[in-house]
């Protein structure tokens, strides 16, 4: 309804369309807003009744049943357990805004200071395989996707969505001990465990880009293959472009906002894919940490880096949905 | 069940569907008898031989109490299944009661709903399971739950967009309407109508959960000792992998077999129990057997001899073939015809007629698995049969301009209008981006488009229909254009914003003299623009005519009925609209002789054996054993077959 609306108006008057045009775009961006605000605040609720939801005393369960009971009171005292909820909501929230996300049971630092000393390597470790997924996925999708457009290439086809399948179901920890096995065990050629070297990256990052790869070059091939055979290509032949300005230039742009989008939930898996082949690999990052703290019961920390998680999923559901906006206009209206 | 049973066999039929299917037995199977069969041995120890590599007796090697590996794996089959399809059966019933629920709720609680379910669904599920392995507590317990739990959302909304569309149907109004209670409804109604995609979607869940399990088990959080799934052999073979890699691989392997064969299992059922692909079905020409294939047109001898220098395009014996599966198809079938300089050819005829793949095929855009034949292919005297690189590509770049059907999917969307149009100018050209896009800007305002240096930096979808045409046509008036190859420019157009692009074509022919090309199944249309029409049938011209000609002097029985069958002032409303009875010719099934005679009223025994040649009349050129002669009284009685077009 809106693409009719707006067309009518792009036959009248200058301003009246750019005004249109501007507010498309608060549209999109005051509703983009509000379901971010809408996601935080349950993440947000959602990491503090976590706590409040675990059977039994928290503190008595970190502590473990030998600990004098004077002590758990303290802890509970010092925790704010004992507060009314309301109260210890707005506690947490305030905590939140303040950055002080409470002190560790186990280790007594402030919840911040862990988190700050583990989150870079985590970081560095889903930048380097979202980026090492993207490189390799493009390129290989559009390559197939050129080889297997329309008559061309049926069992190119059948070899690469066959085995592009069965890639992306590994789930990234098993490949992430076959890595260790192969190139850690039986060659000896890299290192396995902790990031102290840059050749350390290698394998972690490995593990955690092939199956996203997998993914996202299907994605890019059969959105190539739709976009080839869409009448701008036709077009874009009829000027006669090089056959590389048809493919990258016209057809590319229009096969990737398809995967864009898949893009950000594979961003999003792959944070949470950290938690997995971080043990695999000893990564001193987030995915250790929150593991270590589990069974320690050490619940603030799990807290914390649970909402650093979820914080760092919807950013990334934001960012994508602003660049698919910037890429693509119409994705703006087509939204809702 | 005929039909499942049909479908079953096609998904068994697929490698990849059997193999997956032969897996999920085996797990099965697998998951019933290991511990029946290994589960002694699994838990015997033998502390004289603990983490033991690979041997006769211990094939996976023994852990650290000098257990089988191989044995645990197998045994573990049927804790890792059971824990997998607990955890499915949470996650779809949590998902169908949380995915029914604006159906049940009406339309504001069920909002609600609905928006917990989309931010849940944001969440990566492995982050869903650690939250609710925190809550739930560390064990098998808390594990199930917790990966049930996180796989709900997913499950939730799938069944809401399910269910929103069966709720749609007739039936389902009509039994709400009846007063049948909203739970009644979903249970008899609703629910068996979605269950086949739950359940195929549940399958590859189980692929997943298992997987998941796997994981939440390896880093400690799932089963506990002295339990044991797979992903906690995993867990204790991870930390021996230096001493026995079995005890990691061995597991490992179980795992990612049972996963895939879940996960392809699902995926195949998906494919099989939806719509085939098959990759012919969007295939401009039908397959069939081109046997009756005439071959290559009798020399319809070029209309007059003359190869002056004002031809721009000379088409000699034509012909355009593509594969099918049961041999090729040939919808161009020897065409012969030239366009001269500033003339005006319109080429009409039904769909399937083969006048669009000519157009494409003079303008070397055919798709590159059609294969394009003439024993003459002329374009400004260059050979446009052989591809001629980059040098051909910029002469056509510049010269040759093409204007399609629908200017709504013609632009690329992501691209402003200007940058579209200034391509060409910097391709071809060696403009500058500056230079090039003044230029865009220019040629805009000369095909009308008001305010033309402002609307550059507009989107296709920003601009009206008939404002792209005009901007298309613009495209094509970038370089210095001898031919204008427009393929049915107004068909997707509004009736007033037709006469606009017609109007404008014929503008820019009158200024510059650039001869046109236009196919269009509208006589009208071709009769107003053009000076000379061809007529096109079953992939071969059948009448070549002055455009002032065809409503007086056509000699075809085809041209005449398609002249006929456009009503004007005179024309008897009460009377029934004349149409042309039958069924144009498919490409892949042309009869021998006249292909227009199972149609015809004139048709006799020799047209049905003899195919009549295209010869050169006083005023065109004809290709009937019964050109001119006086048609038979129209036969009301017959039944009515629409001319209009379909595409």
């Amino acid at each position: 309804m809106t693409i009719t609306a707006s067309s009518v108006a792009a036959t009248r008057s200058q301003p009246g369309r750019t005004a249109l045009r501007d507010r498309t775009w608060l549209r999109f961006a005051l509703r983009r807003l509000g379901r971010l605000l809408a996601s935080l605040w349950v993440l947000v609720t959602a990491s503090f009744a976590m706590i409040h939801l675990i059977p039994g005393d928290p503190v008595r369960g970190a502590l473990g049943p030998t600990a004098p009971a004077d002590l758990v009171a303290a802890r509970r005292e010092a925790l704010g357990l004992n507060d009314p909820l309301l109260s210890q909501y707005a506690d947490y929230l305030r905590g939140l805004v303040t950055g002080d996300l409470g002190t560790s049971l186990s280790s007594q630092l402030p919840v911040s200071d862990v988190i700050a000393q583990r989150l870079p390597a985590t970081l560095s470790l889903a930048v380097l395989a979202f980026l090492a997924a993207v490189t390799v996925a493009i390129p290989l999708g559009v390559t197939m996707g050129v080889l297997t457009r329309r008559g061309h290439g049926r069992r190119t086809e059948l070899a690469f969505t066959t085995s592009s399948v069965v890639v992306a179901t590994v789930p990234d920890f098993l490949i992430g001990i076959g890595l260790v096995y192969v190139f850690g065990v039986n060659l000896g050629w890299l290192p396995v465990a902790g990031n102290e070297t840059p050749s350390a990256y290698l394998l972690p990052v490995l593990s955690l880009a092939v199956g996203p790869a997998a993914i996202l070059s299907r994605i890019v091939r059969v959105e190539m293959v739709s976009v080839l055979e869409a009448d701008f290509v036709r077009t874009a032949r009829a000027k006669r472009l090089p056959p590389r300005r048809v493919y990258l230039g016209h057809a590319l742009p229009n096969a990737v906002t398809a995967a864009l989008t898949m893009c950000g939930l594979l961003l999003s898996a792959m944070v949470a894919g950290t938690v997995l082949v971080e043990n695999v690999f000893a990564w001193p990052g987030l995915g250790t940490t929150i593991v270590s703290s589990i069974l320690t019961k050490d619940y603030p920390v799990v807290q914390a880096i649970v909402l650093v998680y979820g914080i760092g999923v919807l950013v990334t559901n934001t960012v994508v949905d602003v660049a698919l906006a910037l890429l693509d206009p119409r994705s703006m209206i087509r939204e809702d | 069940m005929h039909d499942g049973d049909r479908r079953w066999r096609r998904i068994v039929g697929t490698p990849l569907g059997l193999t997956a299917t032969v897996l999920v037995v085996a797990v099965l199977a697998m998951a019933v008898l290991g511990p029946v069969l290994w589960g002694d041995t699994a838990t015997a120890v033998d502390t004289d031989d603990i983490l033991a590599p690979p041997s006769a007796e211990h094939w996976a090697g023994t852990d650290n109490l000098g257990r089988d590996i191989l044995a645990r794996v197998l045994v573990a089959t049927r804790l890792s299944m059971l824990l997998a399809l607990a955890a499915v059966a949470i996650g779809v019933s949590v998902g169908i009661v949380l995915g029914s629920a604006p159906f049940l709720l009406g339309r504001r609680s069920g909002r609600l709903v609905s928006a917990a379910v989309n931010i849940a669904v944001a969440f990566p599920g492995l982050l869903l399971a650690l939250f609710f392995a925190v809550v739930f507590g560390v064990g098998a317990t808390g594990a199930v739950l917790a990966i049930g739990l996180s796989g709900a959302p997913v499950f939730a909304r799938l069944t809401q967009t399910l269910v929103a569309g069966v709720a749609a149907r007739d039936y389902v109004s009509a039994a709400r309407v009846a007063g049948v209670g909203r739970v009644r409804v979903l249970f008899r109604h609703v629910l068996p109508n979605i269950a086949e995609p739950l359940v195929v979607n549940a399958t590859i869940g189980a692929g997943g959960a298992l997987l998941s399990f796997a994981g939440l088990s390896f880093l400690g959080l799932g089963v506990q000792s002295p339990a044991y799934d797979w992903g906690r052999l995993l867990y204790d073979g991870a930390a021996a992998i230096y001493v026995n890699p079995a005890s990691a691989l061995a597991p490992g392997a179980a795992v990612l077999l049972a996963g895939l064969a879940f996960n392809l299992l699902g995926e195949s059922v998906a494919k099989g129990f939806g719509v085939p692909v098959i990759g012919d079905v969007r295939r401009r020409v039908r397959p069939g057997r081109a046997g009756a294939d005439p071959g290559p047109a009798a020399t319809d001898d070029h209309a007059d001899g003359t190869a002056a220098e004002d031809v721009v395009l000379d088409v000699r014996d034509l012909r355009v073939t593509f594969p099918g599966p049961a041999g090729p198809v040939r919808p161009v079938r020897g065409v012969t015809f030239d366009v001269r300089r500033g003339e005006a050819v319109g080429i009409v005829g039904e769909s399937g007629s083969g006048k669009s793949l000519t157009a494409l095929a003079v303008s070397r855009l055919v798709d590159d698995d059609g294969t394009v034949e003439a024993s003459r292919l002329a374009f400004l005297g260059e050979d446009l049969r052989a591809d001629g690189g980059a040098a051909q590509r910029r002469m056509l770049g510049t010269t040759l301009a093409m204007v399609f059907q629908d200017p709504m999917t013609s632009f690329n969307p992501t691209q402003r209008i200007g940058r579209q149009l200034a391509e060409v100018a910097t391709t071809h050209l060696g403009m500058g981006r500056r230079e090039a896009m003044d230029r865009a800007a220019e040629r805009l305002d000369s095909v009308r488009i008001a305010d033309a240096g402002e609307r550059v930096r507009r989107y296709p979808h920003e601009l009206s229909g008939g404002m792209r045409q005009r901007a298309m046509i613009g495209m094509g008036l970038m370089g210095t254009p001898a031919l204008i190859v427009a393929d049915e420019p107004t068909t997707a157009l509004d009736v007033t914003v037709q006469q606009q692009v017609l109007d404008l074509l014929a503008a820019i022919r009158a200024a510059d003299g650039v001869a046109l090309m236009l196919i269009s199944h509208d006589v009208t249309v071709v009769g107003e623009v053009c000076d000379r029409v061809l007529v096109m049938y079953a992939g071969r011209i059948v009448e070549e005519i002055p455009a002032g000609d065809l409503a007086t002097a056509a000699q075809h029985p085809y041209t005449r009925a398609l002249v006929a069958a456009v009503p004007d002032m005179a024309t008897d409303v009460d009377a029934p609209l004349a149409t042309i009875t039958g069924r144009p010719v498919e490409p892949a099934d042309v009869p021998t002789g006249c292909a227009y005679a199972a149609r015809c009223p004139l048709a006799d025994a020799r047209c049905r054996a003899e195919d009549p040649p295209l010869e050169a009349g006083p005023r065109g050129r004809v290709a009937c054993w019964h050109a001119g002669e006086p048609l038979p009284a129209p036969d009301s009685s017959r039944p009515a077959e629409d001319l209009v077009e379909t595409r």
